[in-house]
């Protein structure tokens, strides 16, 4: 399920934080990543996954090759109403795993060049930035779920609203 | 004479009256739904006229004999409208042999991007009977307000995303308006609801 949880960085995470002569790396972990499937001339899908900072940080940006252009849209329910608005970034606090899932915060991959396949990946590029202001680039590599996909990612500590 | 008169009266009230039960399937003892909403005295999506991925004009009437459950989305749309066709498909598998009554229609709030053919595709992904319908942005305005949907694009960048109502409705098989189930309730519980107004019609 967790695709990359990259173990490396958290486990120099964790001797930093066992105070071993480490510099407190700001560092964040993506799991459970995915990219919706689209059908042919459908020209936009979302991006959904858990991301887990060390410290206190922001997703501030998300590039894709995919698509032209890549934004991070908030998903708010109001009574029936589905409400939908593009936001500049993401709070990340330090240890809480942030859901990006279909019921909330997403990334919408938009003007897509070409119809996203089932079975394939998708490239992406997450920008953090920490509490300093110090700006990091993460590659991810989302596998494609299929159009129907059940719409909630493995995110245990997320609460669903129902 | 007078005598004569109200007797025709009276049987032509009775005419009338089994006209009225003829096209109301009314319930017996009242419907009880357990989870959506009763919609029986509301009047909403009588009179829309919209064309289907083939071009055929399509209104309510065009589903007498089934059971259609309508609601409203666009195919960029990334949460809502997959979640409301995923559960309109499995909702189908839990009616077992009685989900050929049902009939899915998908009525597009985007119609400049949603293509006829991104339409048909994208709903038949979830199930090959589910139908789509599309209009001029016209007349997707007047259906959204004969059915009180609020819809708006809202400008993201130099493209935009819509905000929507995301319930569906549902209609007996005489094309009358019966139940609304929130985008809340899981597919187990539209089953349940579903399956009382089959009872009936």
């Amino acid at each position: 399920m967790a695709i990359s949880l990259q173990p490396i960085k958290r486990g120099l995470a964790a001797l930093a934080l066992m105070g071993m002569a480490l510099p407190a790396l700001a560092e964040t972990s993506v799991s459970d990543a995915w990219v919706r499937a689209t059908v042919p001339q459908q020209h936009a899908t979302g991006a959904f996954m858990v991301l887990t900072a060390t410290t206190d940080s922001k997703l501030v940006g998300v590039a894709s090759p995919v698509a032209k252009d890549v934004q991070v849209h908030e998903m708010t329910m109001n009574g029936e109403v589905m409400g939908m608005r593009q936001v500049k970034s993401i709070e990340l606090p330090a240890g809480k795993a942030v859901s990006l899932d279909p019921n909330g915060y997403h990334v919408m991959l938009m003007g897509l060049h070409e119809q996203v396949k089932e079975g394939t990946q998708v490239p992406l590029t997450l920008t953090i930035e920490d509490a300093k202001g110090a700006k990091q680039a993460l590659q991810v590599q989302a596998p494609v779920r299929g159009l129907t996909a059940d719409g909630s990612t493995g995110g245990h500590e997320h609460a669903h609203q129902h | 004479m007078t005598d004569l008169l109200s007797r025709r009266a009276v049987v032509a009230g009775m005419g009338v009256l089994g006209l009225g039960l003829l096209a109301g399937c009314n319930p017996a003892r009242g419907l009880d739904f357990k989870y959506g909403k009763n919609m029986s005295n509301e009047i909403l999506g009588r009179s829309f006229r919209l064309t289907d991925s083939q071009g055929n004009v399509r209104t309510l009437s065009s589903f007498y004999g089934t059971m259609p459950m309508i609601f409203f989305g666009f195919t960029q749309c990334p949460a809502v409208c997959p979640t409301a066709l995923a559960r309109a498909a499995q909702i189908k598998k839990l009616m077992g042999r009685d989900a050929g009554f049902l009939q899915v229609v998908f009525i597009t709030l985007d119609p400049e991007r949603d293509t006829p053919e991104v339409l048909d595709a994208y709903v038949k992904a979830f199930d090959p009977s589910f139908t789509a319908l599309t209009g001029t942005p016209e007349e997707i305005a007047a259906v959204a307000r004969e059915f009180k949907v609020f819809y708006e694009k809202v400008p993201t960048g130099d493209t935009y995303t819509i905000s929507h109502s995301s319930t569906s409705y549902v209609y007996d098989s005489r094309s009358t308006l019966r139940l609304s189930l929130g985008h809340s309730l899981n597919a187990k519980e539209c089953t349940e609801d579903l399956l009382t107004l089959m009872e009936i019609c």
